[in-house]
């Protein structure tokens, strides 16, 4: 096995236990850490997938998702719990045992049901479209089970990690302009529900969804 | 479009014009109510003019032509033939009566309810009109939906009132249900059409094309359906009783004779015109059906005590008897047995004819009882044949008519049915040869019926006394004159019908030729010479001359006129009403309409609701209160409510108002997808 696709499966390793460590971890400002974090290794995979291939444009995607997703959008999260002061805030995570042990399901089942379609995928990182559809999942199970409203945001942030993961694994990405789409919208989205987060708090003293939820009748 | 379209056409999409502009008219001088009145009348003159095109139409050839209105693509192609023809003549010469009626009747009507009527009632004439000439699916069906709507906001034209408001829906609602089913009906005749995609929609497509039997029957049940709601077929019966009572009287009368007519002339064009081959089991399902609601409706109508409402369960049985006749028709057709069905055919018709008459004769004249006495309720009225003479007098042949006393219209119809029944004892399926005939037994008994109703109608609201104290009891009521030649003119039109019975048959003849293929030339057995002669089938065999009967009654009144005048040589003297005995006679202890139609209730229990309270043994102010109830709400509508009302609350379990579960719906349909993929 050439030295790159190793480095493409040790980074995809990586990635999954990033992933894991985002569904149990309770402090804010770390999860936002963690956030950078899988941005980061999301943006040396897809680099080293373009070294293996020799595919320009995938160099431009790297370089996008990391100044993206380990500068941009993790400054504005990080300012945002700030001013928001939560960012001491602990949240109160039940069963952290059940959850991983569930999540370690959902990671066997992401790779049984993947096979078939990597099996069709010509490409050198076919091996991690399993890893990618995990975190995809993993990150779904964050945004059911957080109570905050910033933690589901990354959340569903850390769940399109795992779709660009899975385009660069089966297609070696996504076309161009769909990527700067996609860019444009977290960006767009990440300012939007700040600003909902500041009327959800005036509003209710919490950035608790129960609240939220209580209030819909 | 160049060249004359043929006269009666031209009149016909006249008329449709002046019609309009009617309506427009009225939104223009809405403020000015003798204005409004007179517009009633010129709509009036317009259906005099629409019946002369009908017998003007009946014996030509069929005139079609195409309207560059509608969708681009999508012309309206229209149509006059004997069928239209025979319905235009029906609708003209119901609707004049109505229309001058109602000039009478808008004389208190307030402000906006007056011209709100009139763009309605004009509009909903316009359509009628339209609907008859349809030769496309998509002109049948505007014009359909033009009708229900048009009419939908005549019958709520009260609408203050909530009960008014839940009728409205009501109708509204099976209409609607109705309308979809015809849709559908039209998309299989459509889909089934060989002229290609673009003109597949016209009637003369779907005539050309023959259909499997499975769709033909798909088309014909979705066709009996949907026109039997607008006909009150049961179960779809359920508007009737409610929308006729709350609308003004000649809108009533308009739904009753004129509209649900409609959905018998849909019938005919469905079944004879467009659809080629009969199947035996379509008759004996409509046959059953007609026979059902007929005897439904009479039972029903004998335990009313509202008068509007007896009126509407009326109809029904006469809707009943009258789908009876189709299905008869069916029947008779595919068996090739077409001397038969020209007679089950033409009962069909003239009863059409008939029933337009007295019931519009019938439901005109309570709108006057209505609106001299502000009542509806039987048991406040009584002994209204003094106050209002002429509208008893008037009322009383259309009671006797509809109760089918010879020599009136409502004898000939019924008979002719009775003969059609009676006839069928030849088809090659022996079952059908011993069990069609019974069906006249249930012809006649609700033709017994129906006089047991019209007894009780006429003998509670015009004879014996007033049983509510009345506002100035010695005041003449007698109507408006134009309400009164209204009813004359109806009154008239029964005895007519009833008395050349022959003539109207040879008016049909033309529709007879183009509904049953191979009809011989001379099938009925009376000739021009007989003019006051009627017999189906053979002299020899059974024949009715209504001269006889009216000669025999003319007879009878002028002996016992005379009779009583050589005896009894004294004036006319007036004295108190014995008394049997009682010290106190009031006249509140005049039968009422509940203990008239006690026997009835009691007999036929088993197909009634009746909810009572009964009074105490110490009770001071007793009430004996009994409320009859439709069985088809409790043992159709209201469980299939329930059923949707669960459904919806079965779904309403998956909304628990928490983002989380949300997302978990989302989380689980991934994961069921991804299982799924291989």
């Amino acid at each position: 096995m050439p030295l790159f696709a190793q480095a493409i499966n040790m980074l995809a390793a990586l990635f999954l236990l990033v992933a894991f460590a985002m569904l149990s971890q309770r402090r804010l400002a770390n999860l936002i850490n963690l956030y950078a974090l899988q941005g980061l290794i999301l943006g040396l995979s897809i680099g080293v997938v373009a070294y293996g291939t020799d595919q320009p444009k995938l160099y431009f995607s790297a370089g996008l998702n990391l100044i993206l997703k380990v500068i941009a959008v993790p400054w504005l999260l990080r300012r945002l719990v700030r001013k928001l002061q939560v960012q001491w805030d602990r949240e109160t995570i039940l069963y952290i045992p059940t959850i991983m042990l569930l999540g370690l399901g959902l990671v066997i089942f992401a790779f049984n049901a993947s096979l078939p379609l990597s099996e069709l995928a010509g490409t050198i990182n076919h091996n991690t479209l399993g890893i990618a559809l995990a975190s995809v999942l993993l990150s779904s199970l964050m945004m059911i089970l957080r109570a905050t409203a910033i933690s589901q945001v990354i959340g569903f942030l850390a769940l399109e990690n795992g779709l660009i993961f899975a385009a660069t694994s089966v297609t070696y990405g996504m076309p161009m302009v769909i990527e700067l789409g996609i860019a444009l919208d977290v960006i767009v989205g990440v300012f939007i529900l700040g600003v909902f987060f500041f009327h959800i708090r005036e509003q209710f003293d919490s950035l608790e969804l129960n609240y939220l939820d209580r209030h819909e009748d | 479009m160049s060249g004359s379209l043929g006269l009666p056409l031209e009149i016909v999409l006249g008329t449709l014009v002046l019609w309009l502009a009617l309506a427009l008219a009225s939104v223009a001088v809405s403020r000015y109510p003798e204005v409004i009145r007179s517009l009633f009348f010129v709509g009036s003159l317009g259906s005099l003019a629409l019946c002369v095109a009908g017998f003007l139409a009946i014996t030509r050839a069929p005139q079609v032509c195409v309207l560059p209105l509608g969708l681009p693509g999508l012309p309206f192609h229209l149509r006059l033939d004997a069928l239209s023809a025979i319905f235009i003549i029906l609708f003209g010469a119901t609707t004049f009566s109505v229309s001058l009626y109602t000039t009478g009747y808008l004389k208190h009507a307030r402000y906006p309810a007056g011209a709100r009527m009139a763009l309605q009632y004009h509009i909903l004439l316009a359509s009628i009109a339209l609907f008859f000439l349809a030769d496309d699916a998509y002109v049948f069906m505007v014009a359909w939906e033009t009708m229900a709507l048009s009419s939908y906001f005549l019958v709520v034209t009260d609408h203050q009132e909530v009960a008014v408001r839940k009728a409205g829906f009501l109708y509204l609602l099976i209409e609607h249900v109705g309308a979809l089913a015809i849709l559908l009906a039209f998309a299989i005749m459509q889909a089934s059409a060989h002229h290609g995609i673009g003109a597949g929609y016209t009637f003369h497509a779907m005539r050309d094309s023959t259909l499997p039997t499975g769709l033909a029957s798909a088309v014909f049940f979705l066709a009996l359906f949907g026109f039997g709601a607008k006909i009150g077929l049961i179960p779809l019966h359920v508007w009737l009783p409610e929308a006729h009572p709350v609308a003004p009287s000649p809108i009533s009368a308009l739904l009753s004779g004129v509209l649900l007519k409609l959905g018998v002339y849909g019938i005919l064009r469905v079944v004879f015109d467009l659809l080629h081959a009969q199947v035996w089991w379509w008759g004996v399902t409509t046959l059953l059906i007609g026979l059902m609601t007929a005897l439904f409706g009479a039972i029903y109508s004998a335990v009313q005590s509202d008068m509007k409402r007896l009126l509407a369960y009326s109809s029904i049985e006469n809707m009943g008897l009258i789908l009876a006749g189709v299905g008869l028709t069916i029947l008779f057709l595919s068996y090739h047995m077409t001397v038969l069905a020209a007679l089950a055919l033409t009962a069909t018709l003239y009863h059409c004819l008939n029933h337009a008459f007295f019931k519009s004769l019938l439901f005109l004249g309570s709108g006057s009882v209505l609106h001299a006495t502000g009542e509806r309720h039987l048991g406040k009225l009584g002994g209204l044949i003094h106050r209002m003479p002429w509208v008893a007098f008037t009322m009383l042949l259309g009671t006797l008519a509809i109760a089918g006393v010879p020599p009136l219209n409502g004898f000939v119809s019924e008979w002719l049915l009775l003969q059609a029944f009676l006839g069928a004892t030849s088809f090659p399926h022996p079952y059908l040869s011993m069990a069609v005939p019974l069906g006249a037994a249930v012809v006649a008994l609700v033709a017994g019926l129906a006089a047991y109703v019209m007894v009780k109608f006429y003998g509670i609201v015009f004879l014996g006394r007033a049983r509510e104290p009345q506002k100035s009891p010695a005041t003449r009521i007698d109507g408006d004159p134009w309400e009164r030649a209204a009813l004359t003119y109806l009154a008239l039109g029964c005895l007519l019908l009833g008395l050349f019975p022959a003539v109207v048959i040879r008016i049909f003849k033309p529709t007879l030729a183009l509904l049953i293929a191979g009809l011989p030339a001379n099938a009925h057995g009376h000739s021009p010479h007989h003019w006051f002669l009627l017999a189906p089938i053979d002299v020899a065999h059974a024949s009715y001359i209504p001269w006889v009967f009216l000669g025999a009654i003319g007879l009878t009144v002028l002996m016992t006129f005379t009779a009583v005048r050589i005896l009894f040589r004294k004036p006319i003297r007036r004295s108190a009403i014995w008394n049997c005995g009682y010290p106190s006679l009031t006249a509140r202890m005049q039968d009422t309409a509940e203990g008239f139609g006690q026997p009835i209730s009691h007999i036929f229990v088993s197909f009634l609701r009746i909810r009572r309270t009964l009074p105490t043994a110490d009770d001071q102010t007793p009430v004996y209160r009994s409320e009859i109830e439709d069985l088809t709400w409790h043992g159709l509508y209201l469980p299939l409510a329930r059923a949707v009302s669960w459904m919806t609350g079965l779904v309403a379990l998956l909304r628990r108002r928490r983002i989380a579960i949300y997302l978990l719906y989302s989380f689980a349909t991934l994961l069921v997808l991804l299982v799924l993929a291989p």
